[in-house]
């Protein structure tokens, strides 16, 4: 009885679901990243790298300038720059993608760890920095209940959100969404048509970088106002469960991403309510929840959902 | 304009005088790689409005000057004049751009994608930064009635049959213009019934003045639908013809470089007791989906059945459940008097079953094994070739050697490595291998797939000189033509389902290509699964 309780007042409370969309927005950005690589036919697992990149540089950036938005920009720009890296080895090089992505998250961890102790003389953490301040949107601060929710969130949520629908409206409307969606089904035929099939696919692999360094960026700057050690934790991982859920596509990552996130958001919410008399360690089990999750959701729709037949399949030329 | 070329062009071929009469003239094009040289100073002429065939084996290099024509791949050294004027061709938008369209023998098509997005694939129709399917499948469907090609715009690929994907491969081609069409061996994945569509589509863009290209290894079918033939050897042109002029033996000598036989001699057979039988058999193919649905089939000593039927109607997961490479759900297999239902490969080959697989790269041979260890793979721990544990080299040499000169393997030695041998040469090492142990019942899968000719003709020769000493056999094949003149009975799937069976001799191509479309032999069509 007191767990049900604890659930409907976990439901009912506004900040559980403002939580959820926190928790929740650096998977969309990064698990958009993977739809747009995996569409082009890389696979990208160096999303986890590159939010930690993006992170790092975001922080770095505004702590220089003063300025968020630009700690923002600097960390598009980081995250291109490792999506290209990617791409040449995988691409240009047809390498492993799976090797070129550890060896991106290795190189990540490495570089942001180092120059953590570089630039603010410690290790562990970064100096706090100013967070973007938040949107208050008015017309939605207006709604009960939902505006408690929607009405005051970083910009980088509402950005995700829009992200989402351009990039389903990009994919399968333009001209260039239906060329990624062939050059990832079967870049021969794309090739015998007279696209580049390497140029399409270093696109999917740049805009990834671009959205998974969002997605970091919004961990430390959009959120924390610092940087911490290894501070991605391996979302860009449930990031990459979250696409797969989704079916590789754009709003079926946000469904997903936003279930993790909720899921992320609960298991803190559960530790506050002290009608369960829970005790203090339990908080470890709940943190797991997000990855049990990951867990089933891999293992119950890996094969139900389809990926783009030549993903992961490097292309070379005749 | 290179005066010489023009007197060397009308001592090649008489019928032309100018080279603007040409809508296609490729001049002394020569493509090395590794190890072959795959085109030696190749001359082709095609006059613009014909149906212009270029005939060859397998290795012949026909595929390989077609790529050159279409900007895939680049000669090493040759010129291309397209209407009379030398062009550079360095990219597929290169060939487009100058008319030129490629249908592939392996289809360029994106099967999650409709019809009509395939079409107009990298040639989209905007409307601001839009797509704009609308006019996209509206300019299909121009397309469609103007040349008498139909398909429906907004179908996915992947729900569409062969026939129809060829359509757009070639409807793709003329969105972009194309007046010359080159269309690689076209018929190779096509029923009867659809190749003659296919003819009938070809006269008619031929009618509307366009120029084709027509590749194949299939000689009536040159007979039937071309008027000039150019036949490739080894890299090099052995012939040109018109096909008026000609007859398929001739091409065929032209081909090979001999005299060959293109009917086999198949004696009067002597059939024996029943030796294998399958009662309501039932598969399911990796997506879990019924493959095999019911199957019931017997088969004499001495008796070749064939299997005929378009690829993928659930062929190979017929031979894989005998051959105990895929479970069996439901029903029997019974050879020799023994069940022998989801017995191990091991044990049915113990039983005294060869097979002959399907795929001899990924299935048959071990292609970094030497000769004489693919010899034994079946038999590599019994004696003589295994004792105590370890192999005896000299039993496996010297019976290499035996199987080489029997089977007139062409290796400079038993050690060369089976990838290193041509095609044809690989197959003899397989069915040296599988018929050489004396098997009583044998499956054999596309014997002859991508061999040329002469290779078939001797594969054909030792398949009917087993079924003379009694052997029964499943020979399953998408050769209607090897079908016809091995079987002693043919029987047709269709979806898993066997359409009806027929004696070769009293039946008719005709009748058989509706079964392979779905049609039973009593008439009624195949019920719908619901």
């Amino acid at each position: 009885m007191n767990w049900l309780i604890a659930i409907v007042n976990i439901f009912m409370n506004p900040f559980f679901y403002k939580s959820m969309l926190n928790k929740a927005t650096p998977l969309i950005f990064a698990s958009l990243g993977g739809v747009y690589s995996e569409t082009t036919g890389v696979v990208n697992i160096a999303l986890e790298g590159i939010m930690l990149a993006g992170a790092f540089a975001s922080v770095v950036f505004t702590y220089i300038t003063g300025n968020p938005w630009i700690g923002i920009l600097m960390a598009v720009y980081i995250g291109a720059a490792m999506g290209a890296l990617h791409a040449l080895a995988c691409v240009t090089y047809r390498g492993n993608q799976i090797v070129s992505g550890t060896a991106l998250i290795l190189l990540s961890q490495g570089a942001t760890g180092f120059l953590l102790q570089r630039i603010f003389g410690q290790p562990g953490s970064s100096d706090l920095v100013k967070t973007l301040p938040t949107w208050k949107i008015e017309a939605f601060r207006r709604i009960p209940f939902v505006g408690l929710i929607i009405g005051d969130l970083s910009p980088l949520v509402y950005i995700a959100f829009i992200c989402v629908i351009c990039s389903h409206f990009l994919i399968f409307k333009t001209k260039l969404g239906l060329r990624m969606r062939a050059v990832g089904e079967n870049p021969e035929s794309a090739d015998t048509l007279g696209i580049d099939v390497y140029n399409v696919r270093y696109f999917g692999v740049i805009m990834s970088g671009i959205l998974a360094s969002l997605g970091g960026a919004f961990l430390s700057v959009g959120q924390l106002g610092q940087f911490t050690e290894n501070m991605s934790n391996g979302r860009g991982f449930i990031a990459l469960a979250a696409m797969i859920f989704g079916n590789w596509k754009p709003f079926g990552a946000l469904g997903a991403s936003l279930l993790f996130g909720m899921a992320e958001s609960f298991s803190y919410q559960l530790q506050t309510q002290s009608i369960l008399k829970l005790p203090p360690e339990i908080k470890y089990l709940f943190l797991m929840i997000p990855f049990v999750l990951t867990l089933v959701v891999v293992a119950g729709f890996v094969g139900k959902t389809r990926p783009p037949a030549s993903d992961g399949i490097p292309y070379e030329k005749e | 304009m290179d005066i010489t070329k023009n007197i060397d062009m009308k001592v090649e071929r008489q019928d032309i005088k100018t080279l603007s009469e040409c809508k296609v003239v490729m001049m002394g094009i020569t493509k090395r790689f590794p190890g072959v040289l795959a085109n030696d100073h190749v001359n082709l002429y095609v006059k613009r409005g014909e149906i212009h065939a270029i005939v060859g084996e397998n290795g012949a290099g026909k595929t390989t000057l077609m790529k050159q024509l279409y900007g895939l791949i680049k000669p090493d050294s040759g010129t291309i004049y397209i209407d009379g004027k030398q062009i550079a061709i360095n990219s597929p938008s290169d060939a487009i751009s100058n008319g030129i369209g490629m249908v592939h023998q392996h289809f360029m098509l994106v099967p999650p994608l409709t019809v009509a997005e395939n079409i107009v694939l990298g040639m989209e129709p905007v409307k601001g930064i839009i797509f704009d399917l609308n006019k996209a499948r509206e300019d299909v469907e121009k397309l469609s009635k103007k040349y008498a090609l139909h398909v429906d715009p907004d179908v996915k690929i992947e729900d569409i049959s062969v026939g129809m994907q060829q359509r757009v491969e070639i409807l793709k081609t003329l969105y972009r213009g194309a007046d010359l069409l080159i269309l690689d061996e076209p018929t190779a994945v096509l029923t009867p019934q659809e190749t003659e569509e296919l003819f009938e589509v070809m006269k008619n863009l031929k009618e509307q003045g366009k120029t084709i290209i027509f590749i194949t290894h299939k000689l009536n079918e040159v007979m039937a639908i071309t008027d000039y033939v150019t036949v490739m050897r080894l890299g090099k042109v052995t012939g040109r013809v018109k096909t008026k002029d000609t007859n398929p033996n001739e091409l065929a000598r032209m081909m090979v470089g001999r005299d060959v036989l293109l009917r086999v001699n198949k004696r009067p057979p002597h059939f024996g007791k029943k030796i294998f039988e399958i009662k309501n058999l039932w598969v399911k193919d990796n997506r879990r989906l019924d493959a095999v649905r019911g199957i019931s089939l017997e088969i004499h000593e001495g008796e070749i059945l064939g299997i005929a039927g378009v690829a993928g109607n659930g062929q190979s997961e017929l031979v894989e459940a005998i051959t105990g490479l895929r479970r069996v759900e439901l029903g029997k297999i019974i050879f020799d008097g023994m069940d022998i239902t989801n017995w191990s490969p091991k044990q049915i080959r113990r039983a005294g079953i060869a097979h002959v697989t399907e795929d001899r790269l990924k299935y048959g041979l071990i292609v970094k094994y030497p000769i004489s260890y693919n010899f034994i793979l079946s038999r590599y721990d019994e004696r003589p070739f295994s004792n105590n544990g370890f192999l005896d080299l000299n039993a496996i040499n010297t019976k290499a050697d035996e199987l080489i000169r029997e089977f007139d393997v062409r290796t400079p030695s038993r050690d060369v490595l089976v990838g290193a041998l041509s095609g044809g040469n690989q197959q003899k090492v397989i069915v040296a291998r599988e018929f050489h142990f004396t098997p009583k019942f044998a499956v054999i899968a596309q014997p002859t797939r991508g061999l040329d000719i002469g290779a078939i003709e001797f594969i054909h020769n030792k398949i009917l000189e087993m079924r003379d000493k009694g052997i029964g056999m499943l020979l399953v094949s998408m050769e209607l033509e090897e079908i016809f003149s091995l079987s002693d009975r043919i029987a047709v799937m269709y979806e898993g389902e066997i359409m009806g069976i027929v004696k070769p001799e009293e039946t008719t191509v005709e009748t058989v290509g509706l079964m392979m479309a779905g049609t039973r032999l009593d008439g009624g069509h195949r019920a719908n699964d619901s």
